[in-house]
């Protein structure tokens, strides 16, 4: 069982671990140099530009979606939530609302889609796979009724620029400073607040969770109801940046956030995860996109390297627990 | 077929250890043909283990046994059953969905020509049905069943499997007075058929009604075998709680003070009934009985992890909230709770993690954690409690079980509670960290808290408690001061229910 570790006095300095977290880390350096060796202009200002861009929406909902995950649901309809954010944006925006009311109106809409989500998950207590599965067809089917086949795509050009424009000269998209301030925001809730403590808390163990005075149930509402606002908030600049409001906007971004996650050292089964280590998943999803582009490698191939690297997240860290505890009972006999 | 008075299963010796623990030191059992016999002891004196292992499910380091005049050939749960063996568990297993024949002849269904034989299989489990004198449609589905004609299923499946020997783990447990009454003609009805039957109960007036044998364990070993008339209630307990009391508590007399909790006619009906009590500041109550008697869901409920039906908690003279440890910790109320692993810590993270959940209000600034105030405090409780880790963010996991206690035990005396609530707090520590606990607890008491322990250990009761009130099946059976309390009137009150 349990074995007594020697009492020590002197504190020890935290040292270098070799985790899950810090391997990302190295592995998107990996992968930067080999691109850049590879192909002309894989860090050229207007690539890296690219790359941040591309990957906005699915950064800013995986803020929301590592909190999800730490405290042990999943939310498959963020996509959805996306979309009928969009699709609210555009329809309200062509019967004239002015368009910062509709843009308040998506990321309304995203909030009360994840408050549902919440409330079906923990009051009425389903799955959160089952139930999440549900709305993915509820939210596009709104979106779809909303907007039929129809795209609206004539919004004032000082927000469609917001979507792909960069500050004055310089490389810097103008989405990124919203993205680096939203990502210290929620790395500090995640890492240097009781919230993001009690997150953590209940991924590891609902039950002692309970025993420490967490209230769970809201807890993962509020959760819930706060990655919607973040779908709700990537819709308003998928939107923009495509410039086009409708039904179908990104369809399956919600496995690309969730594979980014898991890639970044959220675990699974909840209870562990770094917002850095998400923000390493996604630079490393999108770096690998963009670096198979540049070298002209077709769409089918993109998806399947996408799948790879997520099944590796998955499966990586489990085996390397399974070849620890192997390891520990060789040694313990 | 065995007469009467047979030697059907002799133990010698036997002998069983999980890891460093020893589970039992030298058991002797013998029983024979046409008699109900009763297995006694504490809990952990080793009657699970003994049952287990002639169930199959463990097996024995040492000692003899013999089937008859065959030794038993231990091994799996299937071969006990094929040397004719049947246990019988508290919470019968029946396929709720098939009917109660088929559940009697499940996996040995009658074939009758391609198909099953459905008509004898109906025929023969009302036969056996009929035999063991109760009148159940064997054609009717087991869901609905009460627990007790669930355990009657049960037995009729032993019977058509030729069990010689049918052993009961604590048969009696939940059911009703005339469930009980049934299953006792059901006994009698096993008893006339020649058969053994070995139960374990702890309600000591059902054992000395139906018993022909009692043997009584204690730490692993057989104290006493006798034929019922031989014995009685006194010796019975006697035998039960012989264990010596050590100085291995410091109790100390403290000033008591203002009553802090005040439990009134709390009730929830699955578990405890009409219960009233309270604490005082500086008081040591402790709440005895068995395990399952109800002490547990009172502190869950006084702590708002469950609810309650009925009733009312009061704190300092304050209606407390039903449901809600929120309230209970703005009440200044604290629950180490029973099992440390599930419940009360959170086994991936550190001991400096573990420590500052309750205490967040003390260690945010505005609205972040100061982590040099989180070391701080990690390492005053470190010092107070004499915790032993080496890196306060390595994994709980990896401390031993009383440096895992301690941990808890800090986490929410960092609190600063009123009201102290343990519950079974030295379970699985080794004897030195007992007595630190039991000083930590006493210390609490010194400082003016109210503390309410829950033990099932009749020492550690004993040699803290000032208070002790004593359950059983979720009633209260009587309150004993120190002075009156000793290990029989308190074990007497948990397993008769009446008043020595």
């Amino acid at each position: 069982m349990s074995v007594t570790t020697p009492d020590s006095t002197t504190a020890k300095k935290p040292k270098f671990r070799f985790t899950w977290d810090t391997s990302i880390l190295l592995l998107l350096l990996v992968v930067w140099v080999a691109a850049t060796l590879t192909t002309d202009n894989f860090l050229s200002t207007t690539n890296v530009s690219q790359i941040f861009s591309n990957t906005s929406e699915i950064t800013i909902m995986a803020f929301g979606m590592i909190f999800l995950i730490i405290v042990g649901e999943i939310d498959l309809s963020i996509a959805s939530i996306l979309a009928l954010g969009s699709a609210m944006l555009g329809w309200s925006y062509e019967r004239g609302t002015p368009i910062w009311l509709s843009i308040i109106i998506c990321i309304v809409v995203g909030t009360l889609c994840g408050f549902i989500n919440g409330i079906l998950v923990t009051k009425v207590g389903l799955g959160s796979l089952a139930v999440t599965i549900g709305t993915l067809a509820l939210y596009r089917g709104i979106a779809n009724g909303l907007l039929g086949t129809k795209t609206v795509n004539e919004f004032p050009d000082y927000w469609t620029s917001f979507g792909f424009d960069t500050i004055g000269k310089s490389w810097i998209p103008q989405s990124l400073p919203l993205i680096i301030i939203l990502g210290i925001g929620f790395g500090l809730l995640l890492h240097n607040t009781p919230f993001g403590r009690r997150s953590l808390a209940i991924g590891q163990s609902p039950e002692a969770a309970k025993f420490a005075g967490v209230n769970v149930i809201r807890h993962k509402i509020i959760v819930f109801t706060f990655t919607g606002f973040m779908s709700g908030i990537a819709g308003v600049i998928y939107t923009f940046r495509f410039s086009t409001a409708q039904a179908d906007n990104g369809v399956g971004l919600e496995l690309l956030v969730i594979s980014a996650c898991l890639l970044g050292g959220v675990s699974i089964f909840g209870g562990i995860g770094t917002m850095w280590g998400v923000i390493a998943g996604v630079l490393l999803a999108g770096s690998v996109e963009s670096w198979l582009t540049l070298r002209e490698i077709n769409a089918q191939w993109r998806t399947i390297v996408t799948g790879i690297l997520l099944l590796t997240s998955v499966a990586a860290p489990v085996l390397i627990n399974k070849a620890k505890a192997r390891r520990k009972v060789t040694k313990s006999l | 077929m065995a007469q009467k008075g047979d030697l059907l299963l002799q133990m010698t010796g036997v002998q069983k250890r999980f890891g460093g623990a020893i589970a039992l030191r030298g058991t002797d059992l013998s029983i024979r043909a046409g008699e109900i016999h009763a297995l006694l002891g504490e809990n952990g004196a080793g009657k699970s283990t003994m049952l287990k292992i002639l169930a199959g499910v463990h097996e024995n380091d040492g000692g003899t046994i013999t089937l008859g005049n065959k030794p038993f050939q231990v091994g799996s749960p299937q071969a006990s059953i094929e040397q004719g063996i049947a246990v019988i568990y508290q919470e019968p297993s029946l396929f709720l969905d098939l009917s109660l024949a088929e559940n009697v002849f499940i996996g040995r269904q009658p074939i009758k020509g391609v198909g099953i034989d459905w008509k004898a299989a109906q025929d023969e489990a009302g036969k056996l049905f009929k035999e063991l004198g109760v009148s159940l449609d064997p054609k009717r589905q087991a869901r609905g069943l009460s627990i007790a004609d669930q355990q009657v299923v049960e037995i009729a499946k032993a019977l058509s499997m030729n069990a010689q020997i049918i052993l009961m783990d604590e048969p009696t447990a939940a059911l009703s007075a005339s469930e009980v009454e049934r299953l006792m003609t059901v006994m009698k009805n096993l008893k006339a058929a020649n058969k053994a039957v070995i139960f374990v109960s702890h309600r000591l007036d059902e054992v000395f009604a139906i018993s022909d044998y009692i043997t009584v364990m204690r730490d692993g070993a057989t104290v006493s075998q006798n034929p019922v008339a031989n014995t009685n209630l006194q010796t019975v307990i006697k035998e039960m709680v012989g264990r010596e009391l050590t100085e291995l508590f410091p109790k100390t007399t403290h000033k008591i003070g203002d009553v802090v909790l005040e439990v009134k006619d709390l009730s929830n009906p699955a578990f405890f009934r009409n219960v009233s009590f309270n604490v005082r500041s500086g008081e040591i109550v402790a709440l005895a009985g068995l395990v399952g008697s109800g002490r547990s869901e009172i502190a869950r409920a006084i702590f708002g992890v469950d609810k309650y039906e009925t009733g009312s908690v009061k704190v300092k003279g304050k209606e407390l909230k039903k449901g809600s440890p929120v309230a209970a910790m703005e009440e200044k109320i604290a629950l180490v709770p029973e099992d440390r692993r599930q419940q009360g810590l959170f086994m991936i993270a550190g001991v400096n993690r573990n420590i500052s959940m309750e205490s967040f209000p003390n260690l945010v600034n505005r609205i972040f954690i100061n982590f040099k105030k989180e070391r701080a405090l990690t390492a005053t409780w470190k010092e107070k409690l004499s915790i032993k880790f080496a890196d306060a963010s390595a994994s709980v996991d990896h401390l031993s079980g009383g440096n895992q206690q301690k941990t808890v035990l800090a986490k929410w005396l960092a609190t600063n509670p009123d009201l102290l609530i343990v519950d079974e707090p030295t379970r699985g520590i080794d004897v030195g960290t007992k007595a630190e606990v039991h000083r930590l607890i006493d210390a609490a008491a010194e400082e003016g808290k109210a503390i309410l322990m829950i033990s099932s250990e009749l020492p550690e009761v004993l040699g803290m408690a000032d208070r002790i009130i004593v359950m059983r099946e979720g009633h209260q059976v009587t309150e004993l001061t120190r002075a009156q309390a000793t290990q029989e009137n308190i074990i007497a009150a948990a397993t008769t229910g009446k008043v020595a």
